[in-house]
């Protein structure tokens, strides 16, 4: 495509002429406020704030299309009076009515309201009296804070659930949700990594986890996500794809923490548990197509919504539930600690994680596997408070009992899970090793992929899939043609859990795929790829599960699904 | 009736919806757009203030509204249409509205009628498909426009109940260059009267007799929107805007005629913008508060509204206020 030239501030750019003026500033970091823009969504251009002036005239930059030679200002008094006026109007109390700012946690809209001396005090919002709103115990809104730029009502709607909706004439405007029985939230979170302003946020577990690490009598562990270490960076002004998982190790260590693990380690456990399940399946005739199950997300999603599915789903835990659960038996086993005293925090790209770790099903001895999650987002405030300088950090390593192989450090991509149970499956299935391990077909950002594996004689047909919306498509084929497919694996988040609902503000499909790279570029570092040959999970198998009852291991191992009401 | 377009343009008929866009070329416009089946929409909203002229004519004229309606599916060959109520007016005109409806049926056209809840924004072309098409009541982006992807994204013809019934009496030849008008106020005959378009506004109110006695001002084109002239410039003034004059006394006071604008703004701005949805309210806050009014805040608020709205009704609101001061008030702020 022919570049054009465009000024911004009298600054000569070169810009591709599909492209908005607010999309290349944003490209050139050039600072203009804007909050109903997003680049992956409609243009909505309503919230007013990304004004420019362009021959005298001042107009939105979002759905201003540049022209050669076209000039914008994006700070002239012009623009400046009016722009400030609509943030006063739009920010109206914010600081009085978002919950980050009240509590004192890093918040982008706070930064930009200072950067542009907005007082947020000039007006006051019109009262709205409507409750927070609970989604499970993963997210939450505030209708009073929203400042109805629409964006996660559109984001809901676009992964196929449609749970949000804007109501209300005039300064009534708010977010709610959707009464109609048939339609529940999935607590995946995209809602709150599109708000701009967080009136639909984490329920935050912040105390919750400074409480712990102040508790003397407390062995606390930490476990980072495959998906964290790839995005915490952003948070920190980084390009996206910075690797931070060495400086993430100091960092935790720095918080407090007695021991730091990895959810990679569980990610490991998963794929052994869930590729020998694949491979029993293939071999003696079980229900197939197999779904993988380690998105809670999408879990709630067949729950409720396609419960005819269930029994397709794996019955192996999740990666955070597999290692935390390990940690507290094994592991506390192994070191003579009593495993009451163990807490274990997750550090997840991920909302409904939060909704997963609290499900009664899953307590082993009456414990919970891991105690409290916090989203990448949550993470990066809390080290902000600390004072902790991530990316200048020493670089740390992970405590022996959290070492991994590169099948799981691939988990957070869509096509990860697929690709690690691939590499653990061949093995269980022909008892050979597989050679080359990249399967490039399941890789990649597209909603949608399939591939035809050769596993020795037999061919398996696989699918992989990201986002609600795509997932109920690929259920309807599956009742159509049962036996089209041996193995798919789901995603609830755009690009997979990288791209979820905990991640970093803005998380866009270009940001994501830029954070999967540096995920693929840890596994092509491992020694080992494959998730049987870590040692730490071999040591786990042979010289635990392997020795206590069958019905022990598999309250460590495995879980049920069932249908769900709304709300549950 | 091949020559209705050539007619339309020739006796230069404008939308009479308050935008003043040429008929003729936007059904141009619809004829050549790409794209099956087109639709006819009319409206009758009629959500501004001082407004009653589409009610007036769909109980004396419904005939020729059907006709112009006909005659414009006819020109883009389609046999859809859409008509859009008032849900009050439904009530008082749907036995004539049926039968109608009835008649043509019977001649293969189809007309689906869509009931709104009176509001401004009903007025707004986009706003009022999104409506017809069941989604919220808001403006859409344009581009693109109604013309290429109106109702249910198809090319649309959008005009007022009067558009529709002036195509008819062009098409009949009796088109005067008459506009209808809604006279409004303490005067003594108020109601809706058909003048010629570029009558003078002091004729307007003299040939009705309804020059008041009383020294007063005037707002035009509709009684929230539209601008405000003392009694002395009308002998300069048409007709404009949607076609409504309403009259207030002298002893108006301001914070009266404020609080009535600003009260409708910020009861029917539709929540999409900023500036109008937080503005409106915050400047209906303002004119209840007691005290001196606040005109610099009032007017920065107004400002914003007039020059960064998403749509007409937000930035509308510029052309009262400033109006207002200017030709009454003389004052400057
Ligand atoms: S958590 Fe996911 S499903 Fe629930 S409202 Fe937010 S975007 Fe929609
Ligand atoms: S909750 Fe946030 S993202 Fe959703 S409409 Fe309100 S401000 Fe926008
Ligand atoms: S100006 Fe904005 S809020 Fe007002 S009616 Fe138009 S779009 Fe809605
Ligand atoms: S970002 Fe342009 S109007 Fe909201």
């Amino acid at each position: 495509m022919k570049k054009i030239q465009i000024k911004i501030d009298g600054k000569k750019i070169l810009c591709n002429p599909e492209q908005s003026v607010l999309q290349v500033a944003i490209d050139n970091k050039i600072d203009i406020p804007h909050f109903c823009y997003h680049e992956d969504l409609p243009i909505d251009a309503h919230c007013r704030a990304c004004l420019v002036e362009v021959n005298k005239k001042v107009v939105t930059s979002c759905n201003l299309k540049v022209e050669s030679g076209l000039s914008v200002l994006t700070d002239s008094p012009k623009v400046r009076k009016l722009r400030n006026e609509n943030l006063e109007l739009l920010l109206a109390d914010h600081k009085k009515l978002c919950k980050n700012c009240k509590v004192g946690y890093y918040c982008k809209t706070a930064a930009l309201m200072r950067k542009y001396r907005i007082s947020g005090t000039k007006y006051h919002r019109k009262p709205i009296n409507k409750p927070v709103h609970k989604l499970g115990c993963a997210a939450e809104f505030d209708p009073q804070a929203c400042i109805s730029c629409g964006k996660c009502v559109e984001m809901c709607e676009k992964i196929g659930i449609g749970f949000l909706k804007l109501e209300g004439k005039g300064a009534d405007s708010h977010l709610t949700y959707n009464c109609d029985p048939e339609v529940d939230c999935i607590y995946c979170g995209q809602c709150t990594v599109h708000c701009p302003v967080a009136a639909v946020h984490e329920q935050n577990e912040i105390k919750d986890v400074e409480a712990a690490l102040r508790d003397k009598d407390k062995i606390v562990i930490a476990q980072m996500a495959p998906s964290v270490r790839a995005s915490i960076g952003e948070e920190f002004g980084l390009e996206p794809g910075s690797n931070m998982e060495a400086q993430m190790y100091t960092a935790l260590r720095k918080l407090g923490f007695d021991y730091i693990f990895d959810v990679n380690m569980g990610a490991d456990i998963t794929t052994y548990v869930e590729a020998t399940e694949l491979a029993e399946r293939i071999k003696k005739g079980g229900v197939l197509p197999m779904f993988t199950s380690c998105c809670p997300g999408w879990v709630k999603y067949a729950e409720f919504y396609h419960p005819e599915i269930l029994p397709n789903l794996t019955t192996s835990r999740s990666p955070q539930i597999h290692s935390g659960g390990a940690y507290k038996t094994w592991w506390a086993k192994k070191m003579k600690i009593k495993p009451k005293k163990i807490v274990v925090v997750s550090f997840m790209p991920c909302t409904s994680k939060k909704y997963e770790a609290k499900f009664e099903k899953l307590k082993i001895k009456g414990m919970f596997p891991v105690d409290h999650v916090l989203t990448t987002r949550e993470t990066a405030s809390l080290l902000k408070k600390r004072k902790i300088d991530l990316p200048n950090l020493e670089p740390g390593k992970v405590d022996s009992y959290g070492e991994y192989s590169g099948a799981a450090a691939i988990y957070g991509a869509s096509g990860g899970v697929m690709e690690s149970a691939l590499r653990s499956a061949y093995f269980f299935i022909t008892g050979k090793e597989l050679k080359e391990v990249k399967f490039k077909e399941v890789r990649g950002m597209k909603y949608v992929k399939e591939a035809k594996i050769r596993i020795g004689r037999k061919v398996i047909n696989v699918a992989v899939c990201a986002m609600a919306k795509n997932a109920g498509n690929l259920i309807e084929e599956v009742k159509k043609h049962p036996n089209k497919y041996h193995y798919i694996e789901v995603m609830a988040c755009p690009g997979g859990c990288i791209g979820g609902g905990g991640q970093p503000i803005p998380s866009t499909e270009r940001i994501i795929a830029e954070r999967i790279k540096a995920l693929y570029k840890i596994d092509n570092k491992c020694k080992v790829r494959k998730a049987h040959l870590n040692p730490v999970v071999q040591d786990f198998f042979d010289n635990y599960i392997a020795k206590i009852s069958k019905r022990k291991a598999s309250k460590i191992l495995h879980t049920s699904y069932k249908k769900k009401k709304k709300f549950e | 009736m091949n020559n209705i377009i050539d007619k339309i343009e020739e006796a230069n008929l404008i939308g009479r919806g308050g935008a003043g866009f040429p008929t003729a070329r936007k059904w141009r416009m619809v004829k050549e757009a790409e794209g099956s089946p087109k639709y006819v929409v009319s409206n009758a909203s009629e959500g501004e203030l001082g407004l009653h002229k589409d009610i007036h004519i769909l109980k004396k004229y419904p005939e020729m509204v059907f006709k112009g309606m006909v005659l414009a599916m006819d020109y883009i060959g389609t046999k859809e249409a859409y008509f859009n109520f008032n849900e009050k007016y439904y009530l008082l005109v749907k036995w004539k509205i049926r039968r109608l409806i009835k008649k043509y049926n019977k001649l293969g056209y189809n007309f689906t009628v869509y009931q709104e809840h009176p509001s401004y924004i009903g007025g707004e072309e986009t706003a009022l498909l999104n409506a017809i098409e069941g989604k919220k009541v808001q403006p859409r982006s344009k581009p693109p426009y109604p013309v290429v992807c109106g109702l249910f994204c198809k090319p649309t013809i959008i005009n007022n109940i009067e558009t529709f019934f002036n195509v008819a009496q062009v098409a009949e030849g009796k088109y005067e260059k008459k506009r209808f008008c809604c006279i409004n106020g303490p005067v003594r005959k108020p109601g809706v009267y058909h003048v010629p378009e570029d009558m003078k506004l002091d004729e307007v109110l003299k040939s009705t007799k309804n020059w008041p006695k009383f020294k007063f001002f005037v707002q035009v084109g509709g009684s929230s929107s539209g601008p405000v002239y003392h009694y002395n410039q009308l002998h300069k003034q048409i007709l404009s805007g949607a076609g409504s004059l309403e009259v207030y006394p002298a002893t108006t006071t301001p914070r009266e005629i404020l609080t009535k604008w600003f009260k409708f703004y910020a009861e029917e701005s539709c929540g999409k913008c900023t500036p109008c949805r937080e503005g409106s309210y915050q400047l209906y806050e303002l004119i209840k508060k007691s005290g001196a009014i606040k005109w610099k805040e009032i007017m920065q608020i107004v400002e914003t509204m007039e020059k960064t709205s998403f749509c007409g009704l937000g930035y509308s609101i510029g052309k009262p206020v400033k109006s207002y001061l200017k030709n009454v008030l003389k004052k400057k702020i």
